[in-house]
């Protein structure tokens, strides 16, 4: 079966999702071509290309893909859907946002946020917040899935795939960008950090967040947060993990000041190793957490710091 | 502007979810069930608009079971207008949720429907989506503020990366996010006079919708569990251990 990973990119550099989403692909079939949309992409496409098991890279390149926004993006990948029997993509927001849209238009049910590929048709999805696992079996002719990347490894970098350019979307286009405010860090991304560190509405305030901040400094850790710290103003809505947040599977999470509900759960439970520190020994977070401390995070966090600062780091 | 907003009536999300024993699904007898909770965010956006005078008219649908007139209910003591219930004990993939409501904007010819971004038991996060494309209207998903200007809408997006704003062309389709409003309670006199506003009776039939599943569930299991660890006393106890896993 031929199958098509749509690319997750800033139209700068690829990102690791996208050779997760490949991965994904190759448990389902072996005839993977990548789609790179975006505006500017040459870069982006040379990287494609490079990602192991790659059959051929399509190049759109344009002015209304500049953001990838969904109904650009439905204009480019529907009419491509006629030389594939498969469609998938990160389920990032951008992922998120475009593809139920080629679904609809291919008159197929999406499958969102796979965990798992059993064969072409079947795949596990977490479903209740991640409460339950269904295994759900398509039969629709064309599959329109979006996976879950901290579920699968990313796809080498040893191919040499063909990069070939494709035509211009087309079509009336009722939605514009108008600007961006993203959140400037010189921190590993959430969704790519090996360590993260996540304060919950324990912290009290935003300035508090700078005990976090200087522990993740030292271990080159990314700063989450809980709903309760995002909503109450603290940190920015991209910090948020969880169910309706970013997932995340780092092989350190440290939870400060996070009861642990299961909507906070749902976006950190497969990391490796989890650290609670709250000051109630009966906060739920510690069911879940390898090593749990119970201590005020004022004093703990910032101890920890010093700790870590004596170890070399 | 008249306005259509779909609510899903979902297992609480205070309910611990149970996965039944023979991996047939999850356990919903005798557990407490409320209105999906981006759905109230979308109602408290209909009625807000309704309240600044941007909304003319606040129509809610739900499709479901009997009981889903409740969520209904809910919606209309919140302040929304009158109500649409499309009866069936099936579960109703997104797919045939959208063509549906694709049905119901033909008939209602409303310039703006508001959905949840996701509803929380099945967490597709595609309805919405969806009915944008079948309609051939634009959208704006995940939306954080809105505002109307002429025929059009700014909307602010969470996107993961921070915020995103987008202009799109009335009619639209969009999406809720957690931090779009604050949802009310609705009132007690609130609650007696949404027992009088009109719900519509309806079967997916009369729309000519199929909603036959495309999606065969062969089994629902427990996650993978993790069980507590061990409690450390201090700073250099975690560390410790820290390095002996290697994570750090
Ligand atoms: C539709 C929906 C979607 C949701 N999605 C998400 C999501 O994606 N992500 C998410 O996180 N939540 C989500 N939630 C919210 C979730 O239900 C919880 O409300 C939230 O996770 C609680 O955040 P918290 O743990 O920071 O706050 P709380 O539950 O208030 O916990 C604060 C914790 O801090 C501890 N603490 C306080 N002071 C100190 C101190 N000085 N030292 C040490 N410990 C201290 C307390 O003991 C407590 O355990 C969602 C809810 C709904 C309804
Ligand atoms: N059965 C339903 N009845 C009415 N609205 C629904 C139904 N199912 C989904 N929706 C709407 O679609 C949104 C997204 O749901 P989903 O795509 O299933 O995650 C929900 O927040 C509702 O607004």
């Amino acid at each position: 079966m031929a199958i098509l990973v749509v690319a997750e990119h800033d139209n700068q550099n690829i990102k690791d999702a996208t050779h997760k989403t490949v991965t994904a692909a190759l448990a389902m079939g072996s005839d993977v071509d990548v789609l790179v949309a975006g505006k500017g992409v040459k870069d982006v496409a040379a990287e494609a290309a490079k990602i192991s098991g790659v059959r051929k890279v399509l190049a759109c390149d344009h002015v209304s893909l500049k953001k990838q926004l969904a109904e650009a993006m439905q204009e480019v990948i529907v009419p491509l859907m006629d030389g594939y029997d498969a469609v998938l993509a990160p389920d990032t927001t951008t992922g998120k946002n475009f593809m139920p849209r080629i679904a609809a238009k291919l008159d197929v049910m999406q499958i969102s946020s796979i965990s798992g590929v059993e064969g072409a048709d079947t795949f596990v999805r977490p479903i209740y917040a991640g409460n339950a696992m269904a295994t759900v079996k398509s039969s629709d002719a064309k599959k329109v899935v979006t996976v879950r990347p901290t579920s699968f490894d990313a796809a080498g970098e040893d191919g040499s795939a063909s990069v070939e350019t494709i035509a211009d979307p087309s079509g009336d286009i009722k939605s514009e960008f108008v600007s961006e405010e993203l959140s400037k860090s010189d921190r590993p991304e959430l969704t790519a950090a090996k360590i993260v560190i996540s304060g919950g509405r324990g912290m009290g305030s935003g300035e508090n967040f700078a005990i976090i901040e200087k522990v993740a400094d030292k271990l080159g850790a990314a700063v989450g947060a809980s709903r309760a710290a995002v909503d109450a103003g603290f940190v920015p809505n991209d910090y948020q993990v969880g169910q309706t947040g970013k997932v995340v599977a780092p092989e350190l999470y440290i939870a400060v000041g996070i009861s642990g509900a299961i909507q906070h759960l749902a976006g950190m439970k497969d990391s490796k190793i989890i650290v609670a520190i709250n000051k109630d020994e009966d906060a739920p977070i510690f069911q879940v957490a390898d090593y749990g401390w119970v201590a005020d995070l004022f004093n703990a966090v910032p101890e920890l710091e010093a700790e870590l600062a004596k170890a070399g780091y | 502007m008249k306005v259509l907003v779909p609510v899903k009536r979902v297992l609480d999300y205070n309910v611990k979810v149970r996965v039944k024993s023979d991996q047939s699904g999850v356990d919903l007898a005798n557990v407490k069930m409320s209105m999906n909770p981006f759905d109230e965010i979308s109602v408290e956006q209909a009625v807000r608009m309704q309240e600044a005078g941007t909304a003319t008219e606040t129509v809610v649908v739900s499709i479901g079971p009997d009981k889903a007139q409740e969520t209904i209910r809910t919606a209309l003591a919140m302040g929304m207008d009158r109500g649409i219930h499309v009866k069936t004990d099936e579960e109703v993939e997104p797919l045939a949720v959208a063509k549906i409501l694709q049905a119901i904007v033909g008939e209602e010819n409303p310039e703006l429907v508001i959905l949840g971004k996701q509803a929380i038991d099945d967490d597709s996060n595609q309805t919405g989506q969806m009915l944008g494309a079948l309609l051939d209207w634009p959208q704006a998903t995940f939306a954080n503020t809105v505002e109307k200007d002429g025929n059009k809408l700014t909307v602010a997006r969470e996107i993961d990366g921070g915020l995103q704003t987008i202009k799109v062309d009335l009619p639209a389709v969009i999406t809720t996010d957690l931090r779009l409003n604050e949802p009310r309670y609705a009132s007690l006199p609130n609650i007696m006079k949404a027992k009088r506003k009109e719900i519509a009776a309806k079967t997916p039939d009369d729309y000519g919708v199929d909603i036959s599943p495309r999606l065969a569930t062969l089994k629902v299991e427990e996650p993978a569990g993790r069980s507590a660890g061990v409690k450390v006393e201090d700073a250099a106890e975690l560390v410790a251990k820290l390095k002996t896993e290697g994570v750090i």
